[in-house]
């Protein structure tokens, strides 16, 4: 059991995570993180989409003939991401306004197309939610980062307009810096993507001291071996 | 050859097969939605009206007491919109119009403007807006108290020369940092005061 799903974990979360090591779904991403309750949005709309989109494709990989595969899961991608917006407006009126803007955006999102055809397309349906859950989880994470860290140095504050996403009741939940004038550079696009550049910099140096503690260990080892 | 043909065929018709059932799932889902959707922006833009106009200051159906405008000047407006008119047994109380502030930070900035048949303000709110988050969106009540101010004004009160912002020598607060968002507001809510003032009895007129 954990052998198949432990290392699906990593991947999302960490080792291939789809925004700081695939690079994917950047245009959202760099487009909606200029707040932690935006990229909040974005990210949740993203897990829905990419576990559902995953589901359906592991489920039909076997009638999906191998040569017209990328148009099938635009498609199904497509269909799925309006059916999605759809039944929101209709039943989750007041989730769709908060989330509602943030849908139409996850069809640009190759993030999920490139799940569909790199796991999706080659493993059972278990795996692949699991995959999709992770994927999207390792995209929110990312998102929710930058969207905090654009959100406090842009305007000092952490969590502004909580009470759009947890109700009423989160208008407290506000992180407030007193005496910040802000740096409005941060709130536009080019904070998005130097903050991006940092954080998978960041993601670099903390992989490359585990790499660089891993070496030493062998090489501890190998002498005495030899 | 004939292997190569047969192949082409089934790729093609799974393709067509996908195609037809994306479709046709897209289909049933927006015939079983679209209702429930109308219902529910309906229910989204009464309550934006009732914010605006309270719902026991009226009696009439005043999503279908509507009179379409053509484009107007004084609000910015470059196609037809509704004027929502409410009515207390059967006299004029309020109207509610679309009013576009063409001179945003960041381009439109779409307000609804609701004002008393005694040429009073009943209240501004953005609906739609792209102005920078964190300093020029303040002006969406969802975001600061501001919009709020202008509910019971007119054009003699403040008098003319007090509808800028205060940099300008005005009445209203400008933002730290932005000056340009908030002066486009005022000067949107102004005209479509203006524009009231001239076609007042007209925007009333009992639909045909």
């Amino acid at each position: 059991m954990n052998d198949v799903y432990g290392p699906i974990i990593r991947d999302g979360l960490w080792k291939n995570n789809p925004a700081l090591v695939q690079l994917l779904g950047l245009c959202p991403l760099l487009a909606v993180s200029n707040t932690t309750i935006n990229g909040l949005g974005l990210g949740l709309a993203t897990i829905l989409t990419l576990v559902a989109a995953n589901g359906v494709i592991s489920l039909l990989r076997k009638q999906i003939p191998d040569e017209a595969r990328l148009p099938v899961f635009v498609m199904i991608i497509a269909s799925i991401v309006t059916v999605i917006e759809l039944s929101m407006n209709a039943w989750f009126h007041e989730l769709y306004l908060i989330l509602g803007i943030f849908i139409p955006l996850i069809v640009t999102n190759c993030a999920i197309i490139g799940r569909a055809e790199a796991f999706a397309a080659r493993n059972p349906i278990g795996p692949s939610l699991v995959d999709g859950l992770m994927m999207g989880l390792g995209f929110t994470a990312v998102l929710v980062l930058l969207g905090a860290t654009r959100e406090l140095i842009g305007q000092g504050t952490i969590l502004s307009e909580a009470h759009l996403m947890f109700g009423e009741s989160a208008r407290n939940m506000t992180i407030v810096v007193e005496d910040y004038r802000g740096f409005l550079m941060a709130l536009l696009p080019p904070g998005a993507f130097i903050g991006l550049g940092l954080i998978v910099a960041l993601k670099n140096v903390i992989d490359a001291r585990q790499q660089a503690k891993l070496i030493n260990v062998t090489a501890e080892v190998i002498p005495a071996k030899a | 050859m004939n292997e190569i043909k047969t192949k082409i065929l089934h790729v093609g018709l799974m393709l067509a097969l996908f195609a037809i059932v994306a479709t046709s799932l897209v289909t049933v889902t927006e015939e079983k939605t679209r209702d429930k959707i109308l219902e529910n922006e309906r229910q989204t833009l009464l309550a934006a009206i009732n914010a605006l106009v309270d719902s026991n200051d009226y009696d009439n159906d005043i999503l279908t007491d509507t009179l379409l405008i053509p484009r107007v000047k004084a609000l910015g407006t470059s196609d037809f919109t509704d004027v929502y008119r409410a009515r207390k047994e059967g006299s004029p109380v309020a109207v509610v119009l679309t009013s576009i502030a063409p001179n945003g930070y960041n381009g439109k900035i779409k307000l609804l403007v609701g004002i008393y048949y005694d040429r009073t303000l009943a209240g501004v709110r953005v609906i739609n807006h792209k102005e920078t988050p964190g300093l020029g969106d303040k002006i969406d009540v969802k975001k600061a108290d501001w919009i709020l101010q202008f509910k019971g004004l007119s054009l003699i009160n403040p008098v003319e020369d007090k509808w800028k912002v205060k940099k300008d020598g005005g009445q209203f607060d400008q933002f730290t940092g932005a000056t340009i968002t908030p002066r486009a507001v005022v000067t949107a809510v102004k005209n479509a005061l203006y524009y009231f003032d001239k076609n007042r009895d007209d925007l009333f007129k009992e639909a045909e």
